[in-house]
């Protein structure tokens, strides 16, 4: 092919490339391992996470739910893991369709009009619906509870810190941990942005929430990062939210160190363009038969450039394909189901937990599948000593708020047995 | 008409799985409940509570869903059907194996806020994969953080502007002009314009390149942040000035942020850190292998100067004298966290085990063949198609619809033909600066014979543009659906299923 092309050698391929830059020694890097050497050497690393093999209640934004095994089976079709975002529609209609099906399931479940394709994951979601907020109100103010997960916050912060909207933080209710100081909410405001179950587990009640924010012409803007509670609680759509974004990692996805998951984001049909993201709409061709196409794409950066709703291109495609066929897979029935497990083997650990002395729930408020414990002694100490039992215990909250060093969140999931509750329990008696 | 690469055969039709639903069916079980239950009105008021019954959410047995989706599967054109030429989008083989390291237990269970000293092969992990990425770069400050290209450059360019700001204090606000290309990627303006600057746009030569004059006189109008280009540039050409461009934009006071979709095109053979590059984003979703997935996830390491180093997201991932891997969060210059956690960790296991597959030769070999079968393509078409600039390119083939456009047969309508032979079509339309541009990137992923085979059906559809150009226009034919009305779609929006959608939609 090199004679056929007018070369010698591989090195004259790069000879548009000045000699002065080019690497003149080999990379260091590994040798070239065989697959066997490289199984052997990943599982060694992957043996030192001894986390990952103990029975945990940690959530905090990403929790462990029994995923059906055809999830991950029909994922790894190659048909869908290796091809590309659906730009030519007439031979990418399954990866549309599963993308039509999962903004459908969103808006279902969150009780929205519409929903995009995905994005990275829930705290850009967030991040992204600020900017939208701003944009539909034309003004440059919102009011984030402090109950919102501490690093979508950060995250958010990240993102607007070079445009002009102001972001005032308020506090949450000490006594309910659920619901907040909104004295700064005024007729300048874009909108208030609430976690519901927020990063205490407390379920917020958003319906009252939405009505103070609307008295002053702002949006509510609705953050789920627990999204198996969709199946019991009231979903924001039905409370009057505006906008709600969230982490679909509960559907079906792997913890995975904390990614890839998958944002999602949902909304009004009346701000549909003004939307972040890709979207998929129904299209037909000449003949009537119908198909699906990325659709209002003037609102992106490769048409709109500076001026786009988002910079966002690649997505969590192949994720929000995990979370379609898990939400398929679990169908109505199961959704509600597993929804209700959480709540009750939830309820079983805290009213167990909350019985051992010198341990109490700080909290009023009702919770779903995750509440904070106020123990005897700081946190990390508490937990310290039931990892010596081999469970993590959940999370200290002083890795994020100050003043809370005897608090921390205990998760709980249908993957928790009870044996694991009780051991949890007779770790900290 | 000779095709050869297709033959049609039947594929199962199939609906919405909401049309498929059947009230009372279930897909999945779960153990029976083993705690006592409260009644829920104990645990969660009813004004809380949902109340719709979870209406129209789909009622299926588990091989409806299997099926369901095994159908809709042969509808999609993928990388292991055939040759995927997406120029900018390096369409290459993904490995099993990275699939399977990726699955092993300790590393798909884990929970990103577990203990330091319970994580550590995941840390270990993170890593080595940025003393590869800053050995391939050659730029030693390394973050795995962004979720995708996009992410990596808004990241990359926020350096800048923390750098910008921290040096030139209250004057760094006269300086928020950044430089792009006519040609770049839309997401290098977007991502700009979230770190606070202002866009001017540098013009390219014939040749293909960057115009140096303009540039020149761009900097010389002051207030210049930097500049962000992509080397070799979206045409597939490397600017070869690259120096000279460093150069000018660190005279006038600014940065060099480089735009690494094309890395494919030097992984082993040139080092943006060697070239006076100051920061650059990776895709792990196209270097490196890691699966496009019908759209994402991508990972887009952001690679940087020792001197930007501080401003990148935090928590770093770092290495103790002991060993020990551990986050360090206290860079107070930062710009902040970009995402949750640690960034797509399961992407950084598949990119390292292709590092590790590959190992320091065999990068570079691949790069080798990227190279020289975009050139052998390129060589074959050039008599057919009108090739836009004269230079040689590296990983990709630009092509421009000149010819063809003369029998009223444009870049959409050959792309649309080539499905007919079997291929995924190039990328079309893009770069902007190239009219009817067709950006052919074949990579490394594929043989002779399937590149004799491709450029011999480019070379057919240019024979059917002159001989029966409706052919050409009408195309695709084997395809479950024709073209859509992309047009109508997007007057009256339909994005979601609802029992009465199909007669909304018809009436768009």
């Amino acid at each position: 092919m090199l004679a056929e092309i007018g070369l010698g050698t591989a090195e004259e391929l790069f000879r548009s490339i000045p000699e002065d830059i080019r690497l003149k020694r080999e990379l260091n890097v590994s040798e070239p391992l065989a697959e066997s050497e490289i199984i052997a050497a990943f599982e060694a690393m992957a043996a030192r996470n001894t986390a990952a093999v103990k029975p945990s209640f940690l959530g905090a934004g990403v929790y462990s739910h029994y995923s059906p095994t055809i999830v991950d089976h029909l994922l790894q079709r190659s048909e869908f893991f290796t091809s590309y975002t659906p730009y030519q529609p007439e031979i990418s209609q399954g990866t549309l369709q599963y993308i039509f099906e999962f903004q459908t399931l969103v808006a279902q479940l969150t009780a929205m009009e519409v929903a995009n394709a995905s994005m990275y994951d829930g705290s850009t979601a967030m991040a992204e619906a600020y900017l939208m907020a701003q944009r539909v109100t034309r003004r440059d103010k919102v009011v984030v509870l402090d109950s919102v997960h501490p690093e979508y916050r950060e995250v958010a912060r990240t993102y607007t810190q070079h445009g002009d909207l102001e972001i005032v933080t308020a506090n949450f209710d000490a006594a309910t941990g659920a619901g907040g100081d909104l004295s700064a909410l005024d007729d300048k405001t874009a909108a208030v942005i609430v976690q519901s179950p927020n990063f205490f587990g407390s379920v917020e009640d958003l319906t009252s929430l939405a009505a103070k924010a609307h008295e002053v012409g702002a949006l509510l803007v609705v953050v789920v990062t627990e999204a198996i509670s969709l199946g019991l609680l009231k979903a924001p759509g039905s409370c009057d939210a505006d906008i709600v974004v969230g982490e679909g990692q509960s559907w079906g996805i792997p913890a995975g160190f904390g990614g890839p998951h998958v944002g999602f984001f949902a909304t009004r049909e009346k701000f549909v363009r003004q939307m972040p993201g890709r979207l998929c709409g129904v299209a037909y061709d000449k003949n009537g038969n119908r198909g699906f196409t990325l659709t209002l794409s003037t609102r992106e950066q490769h048409i709109r450039r500076e001026k786009a709703t988002s910079n966002i291109c690649t997505n969590q495609g192949l994720i929000a394909l995990a979370a379609t066929i898990y939400m398929e897979a679990m169908g109505k029935q199961g959704l509600a189901e597993v929804a209700e497990q959480n709540l009750q083997k939830a309820a079983y650990a805290k009213k167990k937990i909350a019985a051992v002395e010198g341990f109490s729930i700080p909290f009023s408020a009702p919770t779903f599948n995750e509440f904070v414990v106020r123990g005897p002694k700081p946190a990390t100490e508490i937990l310290e000593s039931v990892r010596e039992k081999d469970i993590i215990g959940g999370l200290a909250l002083s890795k994020y708020y100050g003043g809370h060093d005897n608090d921390f969140l205990v998760c709980v999931t249908e993957t928790n047995t009870r044996e694991q509750m009780d051991n949890l329990v007779s770790a900290l008696s | 008409m000779s095709i050869k690469k297709v033959t049609q055969h039947p594929t199962q039709n199939e609906a919405l799985i909401f049309e498929r639903s059947q009230p009372g069916r279930v897909g999945y079980r779960l153990p029976k409940l083993d705690v006592e239950a409260t009644n829920l009105d104990e645990l969660v008021p009813a004004g809380l509570r949902r109340d719709d019954g979870l209406v129209d959410v789909p009622e299926v047995s588990e091989v409806d869903v299997v099926r369901h989706f095994t159908r809709i599967s042969t509808w999609n054109y993928s990388i292991d059907l055939g040759l995927y030429p997406l120029g900018s989008c390096t369409m290459k083989y993904n490995s099993r194996l990275n699939e399977k390291v990726a699955r092993i237990p300790g590393f798909a269970g884990l929970h990103p806020l577990a203990p330091a000293e319970e994580s550590q092969g995941a840390l270990e992990l993170i890593y080595r994969l940025q003393e590869a990425l800053a050995e391939i770069t050659g730029l030693p400050g390394v973050s795995l953080q962004p979720a995708a290209g996009a992410q990596g450059e808004m990241t990359g360019v926020m350096l800048i502007r923390a750098f910008l700001d921290e040096r030139d204090g209250e004057a760094s606000k006269e300086r928020r002009v950044m430089l792009i290309p006519d040609s770049a990627h839309g997401t290098n303006p977007a991502s700009a314009a979230l770190a606070g600057f202002t866009v001017k746009t540098i013009r390219s030569t014939a040749d293909g390149i960057t115009d140096m004059d303009h540039l020149r006189e761009l900097c010389a109008e002051g207030g210049v942040a930097g500049v962000m280009f992509t080397n070799p540039n979206t045409v597939g050409i490397f600017e070869r000035n690259i120096k000279e461009i460093c150069d000018t934009v660190h005279n006038a006071g600014g940065l060099v942020y480089m735009d690494g979709a094309n890395m494919n095109a030097l992984v082993g053979v040139a080092r943006p850190g060697d070239m006076g590059v100051d920061v650059i984003h990776l895709n792990l979703h196209k270097t490196f292998s890691t699966p496009h997935g019908g759209g994402g996830p991508g990972c887009g390491p952001c690679c940087c100067t020792e001197q930007l180093a501080k401003y990148l997201p935090v928590p770093r991932i770092e290495k103790k004298e002991s060993g020990e891997f551990f986050l360090n969060s206290d860079y107070p210059a930062s710009i902040g966290r970009v995402k949750a956690f640690y960034g797509n960790f399961g992407m950084m296991v598949r990119a390292l085990s292709y590092i590790y597959t590959h190992g320091n030769d065999g990068l570079k070999e691949a790069t080798e063949a990227a190279v020289l079968n975009a050139r052998y393509l390129g060589h074959k078409l050039e008599g057919t198609f009108a090739k836009p600039f004269p230079s040689d390119g590296m990983h990709e083939a630009i092509f421009s619809h000149k010819n063809q456009a003369k029998n009223g047969v444009v870049t959409l309508d050959i792309a649309k033909r080539l499905i007919d032979y079997g291929f995924h079509p190039m990328t079309v339309y893009f770069p902007l600066v190239v009219e009817g541009a067709m950006l052919i990137e074949p990579t490394e992923s594929v043989g002779r014979a399937d590149l004799d085979a491709f450029a011999e059906a480019m070379i057919d559809i240019d024979r059917e543009a002159r001989e029966d150009p409706e052919l050409v226009k009408n195309a695709p034919h084997s395809t479950r659906i024709g073209r859509l009305d992309e047009a109508a779609a997007a007057r009256k929006p339909v994005l979601r299923w609802r029992p009465d959608m199909e007669a909304a939609g018809k009436s768009a």
